[in-house]
Order: C-alpha cells, then sequence, then structure tokens
C-alpha cells in the first residue's frame, strides 16, 4: 500500500531559515544581555518572537496541509517516529541532570565528607560542613545562600504527584473518547488534562515562592539548590509547553479535526504528556523523597 | 469513516487541481532562494558538504598556527592565550563543523538513493538542520574577535577552566553548541524515519547497505549522546551565570562530574564520526575487489555492539582524575572489549580483499589507506586503554597522535573515498584521475609525516596543549610541522580537484560509474536526477544490487 501512493515531498519553505534566525538573534542576544549589552535584551526579544512566528506559521501550514488530506499514512508514520525519537532525545537530556544527581549524591558529597581515600578532605572546610544529603551546609558556606529548609515530599509534592498521575488518566479518557468518536469525552477529558496541568504549575510556582521567600533556597544554595531548581524547573517548563501544546489540540478538536483513524498530532501531544508525567515520577522518587 | 475517507480523497482532488499533482516535480528554483528554501535531499546534501568542507579549511588554517609556533621551541609566532584559542577552535570546528556535517551531507545524499526512497521523511525538518549550521558556525567562530578573546580551554572545555577562568566568549560558544546539538539531532531523528520508513518496501533490515546501517547506528547514538552535551554545558552555563555549583566543590558539586557528563556524550561522539566511516569503506572495498562483502550480518552485530559498548567506557579518558582503582579496572576491561567488534571489521576488509579482482581507483587507495592507517590510531587506542600505562600517557602528543590517526586518516579520509566514489553520480562527471592520485600519494605520505612522529613525543613525555616545549622535542616537531604545512598544502589540490571535476570534468554517462559497483544509487540515471525513486524498486532488483549477497 504504502509504495503506490506518492510520498509528499513539500516544495521549498521559508520556515526553517526563518527559524535559524529566530535562533540566532534569541540565544546570541541572551548572550549578549549576560555580559551588559545594550542591544542583547531587544534581540533577544526579537529573536523569540521571529520563533513563535515561526512555530506558528510553520506548524499551521503542517497543519493546513493534514486537512487537506496531503499525508498518506506513510507521511503519517515518519511523523510519529520524529516524535517518538524526539522524546527520547529529551529523555537523555534529563538523564544528564538525573546523572549529576546521582553522581554528587553518591559521590561527589561522600568524597568532600572524607569517604573513600579522601581522608583530609573535610579538614579543607569548616567544622559546620556535614557530608549528608540534602547537603544543607556547603564546604564554603559564606559562598552561597545557605537554606533553613528544604521542600518536603508528602507536602505539596505530593498533591502534584496525585495531579499529574490524574492528568494521565484523563488524557488517556480523552484518547478513547477520540478512538470510540465520543467527542464530548474527548474535549471533556483534553479541558480536565489541561486544568489539572495549570494547577500543577500554579502548585509549583508557589513552592518556589516558598523556597525563595520563606527557606532561602534557591539557585545559589549549592548544588542542593542547583539540582532541585535544574530538575524541576526543566520539568515544569515541560508541563507548560505540554499544556499549550494540549491547548492547541483542544481548539483543533473543537475545529473537528482528528477522528479515530487520522490522529498523529492528538497522539504526539498525548504520548508528550505521559512522558513528562513519567519524568515527575523519577523527580518525586529522586529530588523530593529519598 | 467511509464518509472521511472519501472526503479526503475529495480534498486530494481538488489539491491535485489547484496545485499540479507533480507540483515539486518541476526543476528547481533559480538562484541563492533555491538553496535557502531547498527541501530536496540532494540539494541539502550538498550544502551539507559544502559547508563542511569550507568548515574543514578554515579548521585547517587553525592548525596551520598551531604547527607553525611548534616549528621550533621557544615562542616565535602567536601568544600562549591565541594559541590556545587556536587548540580548542580547531578541534571544536573539525568535530562539530567539518567531520559531522560531512558525514550528515553524505548521509542526505545517499540514503534516500541507496534504499529505494523520494526523499528524506522529513524535507523541511531536513532544510532546518543544516540551515542552522551556518548561524551556529559564525557563533562559534565569532567569539575570536570578542574582548577577552575565543574559548581557550581546550575543545573538552572542562570546569574549572570553562566556567570560573573563561572569558566572557564562552557564553556564545555554549549555545553554537546547543544549536549545533538541536541541528545534529533533528538530522539524526531524520536519518533514522528515513531508513524504517522510507525503505522500498522489498527491502528487509539486513538487505541494506552498509553505509546505510552504519548511520542508522550513528543516528542513534547522536540522539542519544547529544542531549546529554546540551545538559552539559546547560550546566555551565548556569555555573557561570546563575550561581549554581554543579562543578564548583566549594558548593558542594564537582569539576570531575563535569568530565563524566561530558565524556558520557564524549565517547559516543568518537563513534558517531568513525561509524559513516566504516559504512564507507563497507561500500567501496567489495567494489573494487570485485567480490561481495565479506561476513556482512557480522559486520551489522560489530557495528551494533561497538555502538552499545561506547555508552559505557566514557571514564577511559579519565584515568588520572583519582577514580576509585575498581571504576579505572572495569573502565579498562570494558574499552578494550570494543577491540574484538572492531577487529571483526578490520578483519572482514581485509578478507573481502583477499583473492579478489583488484584494481587500485582513487577511492579505492582511499579506502585502503583507511583500513591501514585507521588500524594504527585504533592500535594506540588500545595503548591508552590500559589503565596503568596510561599514566605515562595521558595528555601526551601520543593522545593527539591517536586520535588524529582515528579521525584524519579514519574519518577524513572515509569522507575523501566516499566524494571520489560518489562525486560522478553526482555531478555526472568524471575527475582528473592523474591529479587525484597525485594527490593521495601526498597526503597520505605528508599526513604520516606530520602525525607518527607525534607517537614518539608524547611517549617522551611532550604534553598536548602547549605553546613551547622542551629543546630535546625539537627535531620531531620539526618533522612533523613539515608534514602539516604539506598536508595543508594538499588541500588546496583537492580543492582544485574538486572544482575542476564539477566544471569541467569528462561527462560520465553510464549510470554504473564504477563497473563493478553494486547497490541502487547505480541504476539512477547518471548525473543522478533532482528526483529519483518517485516508484519503488522491486525486491527483484534490490537483490540484484546487493553488495553481499548478490554475484559479482
Amino acid at each position: 500500500m504504502q509504495s503506490q501512493e506518492q510520498y509528499y515531498v513539500p516544495t521549498g519553505s521559508y520556515w526553517p531559515i526563518l527559524g535559524s534566525v529566530g535562533m540566532a538573534a534569541l540565544l546570541g542576544g541572551f548572550a549578549s544581555s549576560l555580559h551588559g549589552s545594550g542591544m542583547g535584551t531587544g534581540m533577544m526579544v526579537l529573536g523569540f518572537a521571529i520563533i513563535i512566528f515561526m512555530v506558528f506559521g510553520w506548524m499551521g501550514q503542517v497543519v493546513n496541509e493534514s486537512e487537506a488530506g496531503t499525508y498518506n499514512l506513510q507521511v503519517d508514520q515518519s511523523f510519529r517516529m520524529g516524535m517518538g525519537w524526539f522524546i527520547f532525545s529529551e529523555v537523555m537530556f534529563f538523564a544528564a541532570f538525573f546523572g549529576a544527581l546521582y553522581y554528587v549524591r553518591n559521590f561527589a558529597v561522600p568524597w568532600l565528607g572524607g569517604a573513600g581515600n579522601n581522608a583530609f578532605t573535610p579538614t579543607l572546610y569548616p567544622e559546620a560542613f556535614k557530608s549528608v544529603w540534602p547537603l544543607i551546609n556547603m564546604p564554603l558556606p559564606e559562598n552561597f545562600s545557605v537554606p533553613k529548609g528544604i521542600i518536603h515530599a508528602w507536602e505539596v509534592p505530593a498533591i502534584n504527584t496525585l495531579l499529574l498521575l490524574t492528568s494521565g488518566a484523563t488524557i488517556t479518557w480523552a484518547h478513547w473518547g477520540l478512538k470510540n468518536n465520543h467527542r464530548n469525552n474527548l474535549i471533556g477529558g483534553l479541558i480536565a488534562t489541561i486544568l489539572l496541568g495549570i494547577t500543577f504549575l500554579g502548585f509549583q510556582a508557589a513552592e518556589y515562592a516558598e523556597a525563595y521567600m520563606e527557606l532561602g533556597l534557591t539557585l545559589k544554595s549549592g548544588i542542593y539548590g542547583s539540582t532541585f531548581f535544574m530538575l524541576t524547573g526543566f520539568h515544569g517548563f515541560h508541563v507548560f509547553l505540554g499544556t499549550l501544546m494540549l491547548t492547541v489540540i483542544l481548539m483543533r478538536v473543537l475545529r473537528g479535526h482528528f477522528n479515530s483513524e487520522r490522529n498523529f498530532g492528538f497522539e504526539a501531544v498525548a504520548w508528550y504528556w505521559h512522558f513528562v508525567d513519567v519524568v515527575w515520577l523519577g523527580l518525586f522518587i529522586f529530588v523530593y523523597w529519598i | 469513516m467511509a464518509t472521511t475517507t472519501s472526503d479526503i480523497q475529495t480534498e486530494i482532488d481538488k489539491h491535485d487541481d489547484h496545485a499540479g499533482h507533480d507540483d515539486h516535480h518541476h526543476g528547481p528554483e533559480k538562484g541563492l532562494m533555491r538553496w535557502v528554501k531547498t527541501t530536496n535531499h540532494k540539494d541539502i546534501g550538498t550544502l551539507y558538504l559544502w559547508f563542511a568542507f569550507i568548515m574543514l579549511l578554515v579548521g585547517g588554517a587553525m592548525a596551520m598556527v598551531i604547527r607553525a609556533e611548534l616549528f621550533q621551541p621557544g615562542l616565535q609566532l602567536v601568544e600562549p592565550q591565541f594559541f590556545n584559542q587556536m587548540t580548542t577552535l580547531h578541534g571544536l570546528i573539525m568535530v562539530f563543523g567539518a567531520i559531522m556535517p560531512a558525514f550528515v551531507g553524505l548521509a542526505n545524499w545517499q540514503i534516500p538513493l541507496m534504499v529505494g526512497a523520494p526523499d528524506m521523511a522529513l524535507p523541511r525538518m531536513n532544510n532546518w538542520s543544516f540551515w542552522i549550521l551556518p548561524f551556529a558556525g559564525a557563533m562559534l567562530l565569532s567569539t575570536l574577535f570578542m574582548q577577552g578573546g575565543g574559548p581557550a580551554f581546550g575543545w573538552t572545555f572542562y570546569a574549572p577552566l570553562s566556567t570560573t577562568f573563561a572569558p566572557d566568549s564562552t557564553d556564545f560558544f555554549i549555545f553554537a553548541i546547543h544549536m549545533l546539538g538541536f541541528s545534529s539531532i533533528m538530522g539524526a531523528i531524520n536519518i533514522i524515519a528515513t531508513i524504517l520508513n522510507m525503505r522500498a518496501p522489498g527491502m528487509r533490515l539486513m538487505d541494506m547497505p552498509l553505509f546505510v546501517w552504519t548511520w542508522l547506528i550513528t543516528a542513534f547514538l547522536l540522539i542519544a549522546a547529544m542531549p546529554v552535551l546540551a545538559g552539559a554545558v546547560t550546566m555551565m552555563l548556569m555555573d557561570r551565570n546563575f550561581g549554581t555549583s554543579f562543578f564548583d566543590a566549594a558548593g558542594g558539586g564537582d569539576p570531575v562530574l563535569f568530565q563524566h557528563i561530558f565524556w558520557f556524550f564524549g565517547h559516543p561522539e568518537v563513534y558517531i564520526m568513525i561509524l559513516p566511516a566504516f559504512g564507507v569503506v563497507s561500500q567501496i572495498i567489495p567494489t573494487f575487489a570485485r567480490k561481495p562483502l565479506f561476513g556482512y550480518s557480522s559486520m551489522v552485530y560489530a557495528t551494533a555492539s561497538i555502538a552499545l559498548l561506547s555508552f559505557v567506557v566514557w571514564a577511559h579518558h579519565m584515568f588520572l582524575t583519582g577514580m576509585p582503582i575498581a571504576g579505572q579496572m572495569y573502565f579498562m576491561y570494558a574499552t578494550i572489549m570494543i577491540s574484538v567488534p572492531t577487529g571483526v571489521k578490520v578483519f572482514n576488509w581485509v578478507t573481502t580483499m583477499w583473492r579478489g579482482s583488484m584494481t587500485f581507483e582513487v577511492p579505492m587507495m582511499w579506502a585502503i589507506a583507511f583500513v591501514m592507517l585507521f588500524t594504527i590510531g585504533g592500535f594506540s587506542g588500545l595503548m591508552l586503554g590500559i589503565a596503568p600505562a596510561d599514566i605515562q600517557y595521558h595528555d601526551t602528543y601520543f593522545v593527539v597522535a591517536h586520535f588524529h590517526y582515528v579521525l584524519v586518516t579514519g574519518a577524513l579520509f572515509s569522507i575523501i573515498a566516499a566524494v571520489f566514489y560518489w562525486l560522478p553520480k553526482w555531478c555526472g562527471r568524471m575527475f582528473n584521475e592523474k591529479l587525484a592520485t597525485i594527490h593521495f600519494w601526498w597526503a597520505v605520505i605528508s599526513v604520516n609525516v606530520l602525525f607518527f612522529p607525534q607517537h614518539f613525543l608524547g611517549l617522551a613525555g611532550m604534553p598536548r596543549r602547549i605553546p613551547d616545549y622542551a629543546l630535546q622535542f625539537s627535531d620531531f616537531n620539526m618533522i612533523s610541522s613539515i608534514g602539516g604545512f604539506a598536508f595543508g598544502a594538499s588541500f588546496f589540490l583537492l580543492t582544485y580537484i574538486i572544482v575542476d571535476t564539477i566544471r569541467n570534468g569528462k561527462p560520465v554517462k553510464e549510470a554504473r560509474v564504477w563497473e563493478s559497483a553494486k547497490g541502487l544509487e547505480w541504476t539512477v540515471a547518471t548525473p543522478a536526477p533532482l528526483h529519483t525513486f518517485d516508484e519503488a524498486p522491486t525486491r527483484e532488483l534490490i537483490l540484484a544490487e546487493s553488495s553481499h549477497t548478490g554475484s559479482h
């Protein structure tokens, strides 16, 4: 069946070059602004605007082509493979940060405390330094923001876990709605998932506010703060992106896009959402809990 | 459901009426915009290859600065700080700007032709993968002109040299790496989707040419390794600008953590740069030995084994960081295990040539040079992999000699071999064989004069990345520099040969440019038309064109 149909090879496109210009402006502007260049911030904003324009334009074109029936099942399969491997690359990005967490907890911090053949190392630091996790007292605390406490697992993070697990169920409910042509279930499931995502983000923001305002737990709180905020921060950013993507899918559903057979856009976002969900479970266990 | 299908069908018909079904079959656009907008795998392959070639010359010019400074002991030409910027950018440009894009360019040109696909699976994304590169390359090179100079911490950018003690331009370097990684990941996703989804229906996985197999596995390595590099540079960015302490022991972090994350990327990265080379050589040798590839399936399994092992050996780059002995032992044995599948490959190439009807056309000479010289690099790699011996070799010119044997006479030689092998198919013209032969001997002799003495320098203790050296290293350094200048000059001749081929080369009409070449790419017209394989080739054709099961 695949070979009889023509594979759709699009004609030339301006979107990619626009994306490159936007990306260069965004990142170049960011780097300039880090070093006090007046133009940096402006360039960054411009680059960001170009990227947003590009994403909407490019994706919009793809959606239109899809709705016009341009894509056969083989093209659909290419999209699915693309999304699947993209998610795998995201998994590996998070793996770098989880790996860093694993290494500091099991090697770097114990070695600073004298484990292995490092008996003399602790003599270099003030006595307040204790080689424990979470690491509250760093070897040189005067360089850092020493936190009064940390965020505990069985408070807000546990609620967030419940929220994300529930959202995993609601997106599946929506998926069944799509598969069985129950559009109301599809719409209801999507709305529920979006609301759960937004609630999660609200709790996460409140947690950050508590950490910064009350606990003094910041990015500058040594390796604990570094791993805590980078892992939860990148995850939160992914939840944000996922929520945006779900919203776009909801808009498309309301316009009558997708059916039980052709639904790559929906499924791609659902996979992404499950991926974000699984990363959170890792975070809850290794960052908050144990 | 029935309604929906017919709806779609109506839409397709409408679409056809509007735009014409063969819309994308018209000739290419004219002028610059053709190249900016293109979604054609052949155009994009050409862009990749030219970009890589220009970067090769830029990185090569930096190497000339390095060799000129090292011509004699003492400081003659450049400041040590500038010397360090040259070693750093030479490495980064060659790895991310020359070798990797060149292989992606070959993949773009060849994979659709070799699997009988009309194009890459995701053509617009393919364009984006390429067009990020010039911007990232420009950002990387622009660091040289910034206040405080460019990155000077070596291509491995170890913390804290790259965090606490690095110039401001380092943040531009970080974002350039982000962009290059993004481009590589998209390119790799496209290659996997093309191989798995666009293959002619009659081609099973174990029917695929070895170049396709090696790229499939390389693409997997890219998707797994590049995000880890992105993580490493992101942590650097945060440590430098936002007060985190990933690589700062004062806050409980560890500079050695940087090395672990970097080499978790870095070791798969070296296989990213050599597996496609294995693929190229496995295509060329059967053609000119006029025998099917010996041990095809063992080649596939060996490639996969090398790829998997590459993820669990990274700390052999770090034997001198104070790792526990148990760690050193593990990483030593795991590393040396890689020589088994690599040995399988070298054995198979040699056995393919055994009792073959060998002829020595230019691509074949490059491929044979690859087998011999890459093997030298492999052996010095074995030496470096032995933890106790590495105490002597670490950070010396022995390491420099090792990785230049695998990357220059390995990866780069295979790229040159591939260009000479497929260039006539791409542009329909034959290169000047006499000049190309002269160029081959010039390059292959000079490259050995350049790198072989560096083994002796390293064993005697000359450290890498230092612009000055003790007097007893003078003679070998001078010999090495002379070889370096000669090798550098050979690229003027290579440039001439390639441009001359494209503009004035003798036209080639035969689809099968090399009489005994096998593979689907040799069944399309010469020069390869812009669009090929609109109809998938049959299984009979695929089997007849197989270079490992077919009869030669």
